[in-house]
């Protein structure tokens, strides 16, 4: 009876074990994938075929009040006990709280976990592999690279400048001395050089010296007191809109009615922004004469910056390995689709032989009168360092824009609004001090 | 003689056992969603815990005493919060009770007769039905720089307002939307406790020879104290938690200088991004003991003619008792 029992043991044993090996060939019929606007979704739409059975599940919510980190953490930290259909598979960061994720165990190694080769990361932009690396170790992959610009209205320019093109315009706003020159001349015809306080502050904070937080204290950077220098002269002067970034004023300055010559940002600041805002009639197709779409062009401005940028991430936990890694292959390596991307929604794509063939070939972007920017973007590309990229990078942002608001509308002084916005992050984030 | 009969005891019918049965609900929701969590906040005061890196890395709980609030006393502000919440609370609470009362008085008053009571009563009540989130944006839109009041001032030669980047302008915004959130449900409540009073007694005073105000001052207002107090500590207390209203309007309250930032928007800001269970929990209690001190005081303060008036009645037995006993000893 004894030998019985001993037998039947070892025989489920040997069964338990098989099917645990065989356990993760099995994949979920349902893919969860956290992200905060639609912008993944329609790329992923247009150019990837999701396996036949298997649904998949988009969890949507804002950014807003870091709502989406909530949502996000949320799901994360219940990532273990959740059932298979209900884990995260794959979410999205964005450039500001990347490494809050990327150092964490809640993302897979793209290389020897998800299973993407070296020589399948080797084409994208090294930037874009330097934010998701914690200790050596890839955690995150993109489809696009941020390399940005500065977009102005091209009948200002000709009417202030005597030219709208791209090369001729760049003369007058290649240093910063010259910015400053253009914008007083701007202001002489009626028009704003920027939008407003917040506009030009992604240029600075990209090019800082240190990471906003070190050791625990918060840096108080020389390129953050630049920002805010110019903007209290740009502000006294008139030389802006005084408008609050992504209020309805900074987009009605680029509209039929707006008098704002230019806007910093990167190509899905174009695509996803600034396009929209130039509509005089939103429901009408974007195109040449409705509103100022297409009344623009780009050039490379005082100083070259990237701005924000958006990482997939398998989560840790994940029941649907293969098809992660095959969206990361399509989405993020493959060339065709790097090259339809461009070609749909003007992106920067994040493949440097595509991006170096399509900038020297005959891609034209309507929105810019025609307008090849990809060639401009080239060489800043290669040049974008995130080096010193913290997981506190959003809150500061946020937080300077918002304490340095009341020292530009003349409510209170430089030191008190430093004050301000050291007390604001270290409300929210308790480890820090200044 | 010898046998008595003893009167077999009735047992009385208790009725009081229902009135427990049904209290039973409200005393279960009351402990599962109020009580525990409450116990819950000030246990988590006494601990050094949260979420690091904006929510991911736990960091205690580590049991650290009274250190939470010996940090707030030594740094934190707190009465500039406190001011910047109870200024805003009375910019919008007199116009409130003083709009509210006369509506009240004038909607129950038999001499006026007002017509199409339901529909003005339906109208004053509507802004409380809109979410206090969305009411906020829509303010925010129209009083925004370019928005349609200032274009409004200008068409009339006056200047445009930066409603939104100074103190003032925000603070006036914030008690404008309280006002028209709450004064409809004011002018109900206090209606209710006009329409309390005995009408004998506005005719007396009418017979009198009383004014409007002389029975509006002497007659209403006496009788409808406790509708009254009871009105100024919900009010307070709503007062206190204000925290909607402003959030969304300043968006986070890091304006014109954090002067529309009120407490709980400053609790807000511990708990939401990096859960500061520790010290957030020590605030909430602050802020309790702030709240029950004030409510208290308030409940007191109102209701102290109210006791003199029971000691004098009091007073006034005792002695017509020993006047009778003298009386029956004479």
């Amino acid at each position: 009876m004894k030998k019985l029992v001993a037998l039947v043991l070892v025989v489920l044993m040997a069964l338990s074990t098989f099917a645990m090996a065989e356990a993760p060939a099995e994949e979920g019929k349902v893919l969860n994938i956290y992200c905060w606007n639609d912008e993944f979704k329609t790329r992923f739409e247009a150019f990837y075929t999701v396996p036949e059975g298997v649904t998949v599940n988009w969890i949507i919510v804002p950014s807003e009040g870091n709502a989406y980190q909530n949502a996000l953490d949320a799901a994360l930290l219940a990532q273990e006990t959740a059932a298979a259909d209900d884990k995260v598979d794959l979410f999205l960061v964005e450039a500001d709280y990347a490494v809050k994720y990327c150092g964490s165990d809640y993302t897979l190694d793209v290389i020897n976990e998800v299973g993407l080769t070296e020589a399948d990361v080797a084409d994208m932009y090294q930037y874009t592999k330097d934010v998701m690396t914690a200790n050596g170790v890839l955690k995150g992959v993109s489809w696009q690279a941020c390399p940005a610009g500065f977009i102005y209205r091209r009948s200002f320019a000709t009417e202030v400048l005597g030219t709208d093109d791209p090369a001729a315009v760049q003369e007058f706003v290649g240093t910063w001395e010259k910015f400053d020159e253009t914008a007083a001349l701007m202001k002489d015809y009626g028009y704003f050089m920027l939008s407003g306080f917040d506009d030009a502050y992604r240029i600075f904070s990209d090019n800082m010296t240190a990471p906003w937080v070190v050791d625990g204290k918060i840096n108080r950077d020389p390129a953050i007191e630049q920002w805010i220098t110019m903007t209290k002269l740009y502000t006294e002067n008139g030389w802006n809109n005084k408008a609050n970034l992504w209020s309805a004023e900074s987009g009605a300055g680029a509209g039929p009615e707006g008098k704002v010559f230019g806007y910093f940002g990167p190509a899905w600041f174009i695509d996803f922004s600034l396009a929209g805002w130039t509509l005089a009639d939103a429901s009408a197709p974007a195109e040449v004469g409705n509103g100022t779409w297409g009344d623009w062009g780009f050039c490379e401005g005082p100083q070259g910056f990237s701005w924000g940028g958006t990482w997939i991430c398998a989560a840790a936990g994940t029941d649907n390995l293969a098809l992660v890694k095959d969206i990361m292959y399509t989405m993020t390596v493959d060339k065709n689709v790097a090259v339809a991307i461009v070609e749909k929604y003007g992106d920067f794509t994040n493949n440097v032989p595509a991006m170096t063939e399509m900038a020297a070939g005959s891609y034209q972007n309507p929105f810019l009168a025609g307008q090849n920017h990809l060639a401009l973007l080239l060489n800043n590309a290669q040049a974008i360092n995130r080096a010193s990229s913290t997981p506190y990078d959003q809150t500061c942002s946020e937080k300077i824009q918002s304490a340095m608001a009341d020292y530009f509308n003349g409510i209170v002084d430089l030191e008190t609004a430093w004050a301000n916005f050291f007390k604001a992050v270290e409300e929210v984030h308790p480890e820090l001090t200044h | 003689m010898s046998q008595t009969v003893k009167p077999r005891k009735v047992k009385s019918v208790s009725y009081a056992k229902w009135g427990y049965i049904f209290l039973i609900p409200f005393f279960l929701t009351f402990t599962i969603f109020t009580l525990v969590p409450l116990g819950r906040t000030f246990y988590e005061s006494l601990f050094e815990h949260y979420w690091a890196q904006g929510g991911l890395i736990e960091t205690g709980p580590n049991y650290i005493g009274l250190q939470n609030f010996v940090t707030i006393f030594a740094k934190e502000n707190l009465g500039k919060y406190f001011m910047n919440t109870m200024i805003m609370w009375v910019m919008g609470f007199i116009p409130q009770i003083i709009v509210s009362l006369a509506l009240a008085v004038w909607f129950t008053d038999r001499n006026m007769r007002i017509r199409f009571q339901p529909f003005f009563k339906t109208v004053i009540y509507m802004p409380n039905l809109i979410m206090a989130s969305a009411f906020a944006m829509l303010f925010f839109v129209l009083f925004s720089d370019g928005g349609p009041i200032n274009g409004a001032l200008q068409s009339l030669g006056l200047e445009p307002v930066e409603w939104t980047r100074n103190m003032w302008g925000n603070r006036i915004l914030v008690a404008m939307m309280n006002f028209m959130m709450w004064f409809g449900n004011t002018t109900i409540v206090l209606m209710a406790a006009v329409m309390g009073i005995d009408a004998s007694l506005f005719e007396a005073a009418d017979i009198d020879g009383a004014n409007g105000w002389q029975s509006f001052t002497r007659v209403t207002m006496p009788l409808i104290r406790p509708v009254l107090s009871y009105t100024l500590i919900t009010s307070l207390i709503g007062g206190l938690q204000m925290y909607d209203v402003p959030q969304v309007l300043t968006n986070g309250g890091n304006v014109a200088n954090r002067s529309c930032m009120t407490i709980i928007m400053l609790l807000n800001n511990y708990i939401g991004k990096s859960k500061n269970y520790g010290y957030g929990g020590a605030l909430s209690v602050l802020l309790f003991i702030v709240t029950a001190v004030l409510g208290l005081f308030v409940y007191w303060s109102l209701n102290t003619n109210e006791r003199e008036a029971k000691k004098l009645a009091k007073q006034q037995k005792r002695k017509l008792a020993q006047m009778q006993q003298g009386g029956a000893k004479a």
